[in-house]
């Protein structure tokens, strides 16, 4: 049925429907509205059976779904930016005991200096913790990603982190396509977990593993994890059987066809992408778009694919939004790995250049990126560039840094040069 | 808790066989059928304090809940030694996950029972006193906030024992542990007496909340059967004597927590709806030095000189437990008072 809907409402009916029987809940914007109208389902005795559980931290929140998905409850939780670094421990831990918990992260930057809007920071700073991650691109790909989460972790036993653009998704009305419950029934059977906290049948889950089996176990986890590379297509496939809609996978081109320049970037900005490049395509520009929707297992074989072996791809821009400090991008790092792995046999590899952008809410505009494309044709773009980064205001601070020793706390110095700019200008 | 006469022997534990009970007044611990919840071969030292405990705690609930309860542990002690696959020694189903998590992972498995419609099956969660008044703290309370059908025991052995016996916030005032070492002119712990978790449940108005040492074990018992009988938060807080730790003698571990009741130290009683209904009176009245004594880590108090303020600090915190949980009759306490005053009560030991 289609409805003029919120991401987060999207997203609370199709988590609903997935029949969760353990939901945590703690509140922290942009993530709050996902598990408000989950509570109110269940309260409202919508969903059951169904525990709705308010707890009191984030670390707790995962730590409940622990709890649950091992007594063999389908566990689901919420969280974005400093919620999901503060139960962080317990994300490494729910991936290293194979429970398949789901998570929806509202993808917020993470402080200091404190902001409450969108950037990955968040999920990219757990890219390693075990988790599947999937990014959505609008509203309808985050509804229908929490469909195909449930499935993809009961089938590997691995937990799925469904990552969607704080705001941008989470608060944005959009047309979207809410399946039939009897639909989702369909395509997501009941959870039958491999392990279980059973009187009938005691096991101990979580006991010490030392040095004689510890790498075996990681090794196992990384085995299965990608298993996820085949599994995916394989889901994605049965969903638009069921649903009549493609919807997720492991990239998505766009134009890609005859491309010598490819942008690659994650979630809803893959949409102002396409209306850049669908203008630049009109210019005479040949350029194309690579969106990496499962970042987690990386899609490494799927990225060679899709940019073929022949050479033709020139240029690749990868558009990131998340830093790592002190190197630059994180999705490069990982392009890299994955384009050297495709053997001696390929042509030259393209140039790479990685554009940080969007971070901590900063509008990604089509204006800036026609302008940053143009330069990366031109191959006048920077190895590693922030996208709209306003020089003066940090020239300013390198000065006062440079005049005094106690030059004060740098985030409220800009803050204070940009009135004084504002003021002037 | 209910009492009964009974012909006893006086041993010198001052304890009383359970084979001296009809056979169905017996501890569990003395029954044939108890189910060894923490069985042997595993690889906690001589004389642990909280084996012991965990052993009898698990086996009282097997039994109050017909085999059917579900553990969760925090890490430490008890985890590490118990489980280094493939010899876990646990024979009920059994879950670790963190060190700071195991109250809300107790939640999380209680809400899935609760999902499931299985309230023939219980939880109980479990940790020792780092896991619990420290690091583990927030998930405690918020567990007991939302009155989680959970039973939380604490073995409280007063550091971090783990790790090498560091201070613990239930670490006493003046007790040694590898971050509080006896040198400076404050030796030993210099803060307060330790975190009193079981009167911080009782101000969260939880069902049970009680206390127990493993000087009586068949107290114990009774504590985890009486919790059982309550749905909702509980919370029980057993003292458990730590020989590497605390100095003690692996064969003293039974005599130095039956002291830490009987100088007033450890009060034992129980809670309902936040209030106290019952408390174990003491049986020999015990000064503080009989029990500081066969410890090391307070040997600093005796040596190279007798630091008789600080011992006489913690005397002070012992008589008010007296006081306050009334562990001695009213009258005791006044002719003890009139021939001795105040503060010189660990001259008189029974």
């Amino acid at each position: 049925m289609l409805r003029q809907i919120e991401g987060s409402r999207a997203v609370a009916d199709a988590v609903a429907m997935c029949r969760p029987e353990v939901i945590c809940a703690y509140p922290i914007t942009p993530q709050t509205h996902i598990v408000e109208a989950l509570g109110a389902k269940v309260k409202a005795g919508q969903l059951r059976p169904c525990e709705f559980l308010n707890v009191e931290s984030e670390f707790a929140a995962m730590s409940v779904a622990i709890g649950a998905s091992a007594a063999g409850a389908r566990a689901y939780t919420a969280t974005a930016s400093q919620g999901l670094l503060y139960m962080s421990e317990a994300v490494y831990n729910a991936a290293g005991l194979g429970l398949p918990i789901v998570m929806t992260v509202a993808n917020r930057a993470i402080g200091a200096p404190i902001n409450i809007w969108n950037d990955h920071s968040d999920a990219m700073s757990q890219r390693d913790a075990g988790w599947i991650q999937l990014y959505a691109e609008t509203s309808q790909e985050a509804l229908d990603l929490h469909i195909q989460a449930f499935r993809i972790a009961e089938d590997l036993s691995v937990p799925v982190m469904v990552c969607m653009d704080g705001f941008l998704l989470t608060h944005a009305y959009e047309r979207a396509d809410i399946p039939s419950p009897d639909q989702v029934d369909n395509f997501l059977p009941g959870y039958e977990p491999r392990q279980v906290l059973d009187p009938a049948a005691p096991v101990s889950i979580g006991a010490m593993v030392g040095p004689e089996a510890f790498t075996e176990v990681r090794y196992l986890a990384h085995a299965r994890q990608s298993q996820a590379l085949t599994l995916i297509p394989e889901v994605v496939a049965e969903f638009t059987k069921t649903f009549g809609r493609d919807s997720g996978g492991l990239v998505r081109g766009y134009r890609l066809e005859d491309a010598d320049t490819v942008v690659v970037a994650l979630g809803s900005v893959l949409g102002t992408i396409k209306d850049t490049v669908d203008e630049l395509r009109g210019d005479g520009m040949r350029i194309g778009i690579l969106g990496i929707s499962t970042f987690r297992p990386f899609p490494s074989a799927a990225v060679r694919e899709a940019l073929g072996s022949d050479g033709r791809v020139k240029r690749l821009v990868v558009l990131e939004r998340a830093l790592a400090t002190g190197v630059g991008g994180i999705v490069s790092a990982d392009l890299r790995m994955a384009l050297a792995g495709g053997g001696s046999g390929r042509a030259a590899e393209p140039v790479m250049s990685t554009v940080i952008a969007g971070l901590g809410g900063r509008a990604i505009t089509r204006m800036s990126l026609r302008t940053m494309l143009a330069e990366a044709v031109a191959g006048a773009l920077e190895p590693l560039s922030f996208l709209d980064l306003n020089k003066g205001l940090i020239e300013r601070e390198f000065i006062r840094a440079r005049r005094t020793r106690r030059s004060g706390p740098v985030a409220e110095n800009m803050l204070r040069d940009q009135g004084l700019t504002a003021r002037i200008g | 808790m209910p009492y009964q006469s009974i012909k006893f022997i006086q041993t010198g534990s001052l304890a009383v066989g359970g084979r001296l009970l009809a056979e169905d007044q017996r501890s569990v611990q003395s029954g044939a059928q108890r189910s060894n919840s923490l069985t042997l071969g595993h690889r906690a030292c001589q004389g642990c304090g909280e084996a012991l405990g965990a052993r009898i705690a698990l086996d009282a609930c097997q039994r109050a809940t017909g085999g059917k309860t579900i553990a969760v542990n925090a890490t430490g002690c008890l985890e590490v030694f118990s489980t280094p696959y493939p010899e876990t020694s646990w024979q009920l189903p059994w879950l670790h996950s963190l060190f700071g998590n195991a109250p809300a992972v107790a939640a999380g498995v209680a809400a899935a029972l609760r999902a499931k419609s299985r309230d023939d099956v219980r939880v109980v969660g479990q940790g020792g006193d780092g896991g619990t008044v420290d690091i583990g703290f927030a998930c405690l309370s918020g567990m007991f906030e939302r009155n989680d059908d959970v039973l939380y025991i604490c073995y409280d052995n007063e550091a971090y024992m783990n790790t090498g016996v560091q201070r613990s916030g239930a670490t006493p005032y003046a007790a040694r542990t590898a971050t509080t070492e006896p040198v400076g002119p404050e030796p030993g712990n210099k803060f307060g007496q330790g975190k009193n978790v079981p009167m911080i449940a009782m101000a969260h108005e939880i069902p049970y909340v009680a206390t127990a040492t493993v000087s009586d074990l068949r107290d114990l018992e009774y504590k985890v059967e009486r919790a059982m009988e309550f749905r909702g938060a509980r919370y029980l807080h057993v003292l458990v004597p730590c020989p590497l730790g605390w100095g003690s003698a692996p064969e003293s571990t039974i005599e130095v927590a039956r002291l830490a009741t009987q100088t007033g130290l450890f009060p034992v009683f129980e809670a309902e709806d936040g209030e106290v209904v019952s408390a174990t009176p003491i049986r020999h009245r015990t000064g503080v030095r009989d029990y500081l004594r066969i410890q090391r880590r307070y040997a600093h108090l005796f040596k190279p000189a007798e630091r008789t303020e600080m011992i006489d600090r913690i005397q002070r915190g012992a008589d008010r437990n007296i006081t306050r949980f009334g562990l001695l009759p009213a009258d005791d306490i006044d002719a003890e008072l009139a021939t001795v005053g105040a503060g010189r009560a660990e001259e008189i030991t029974s």
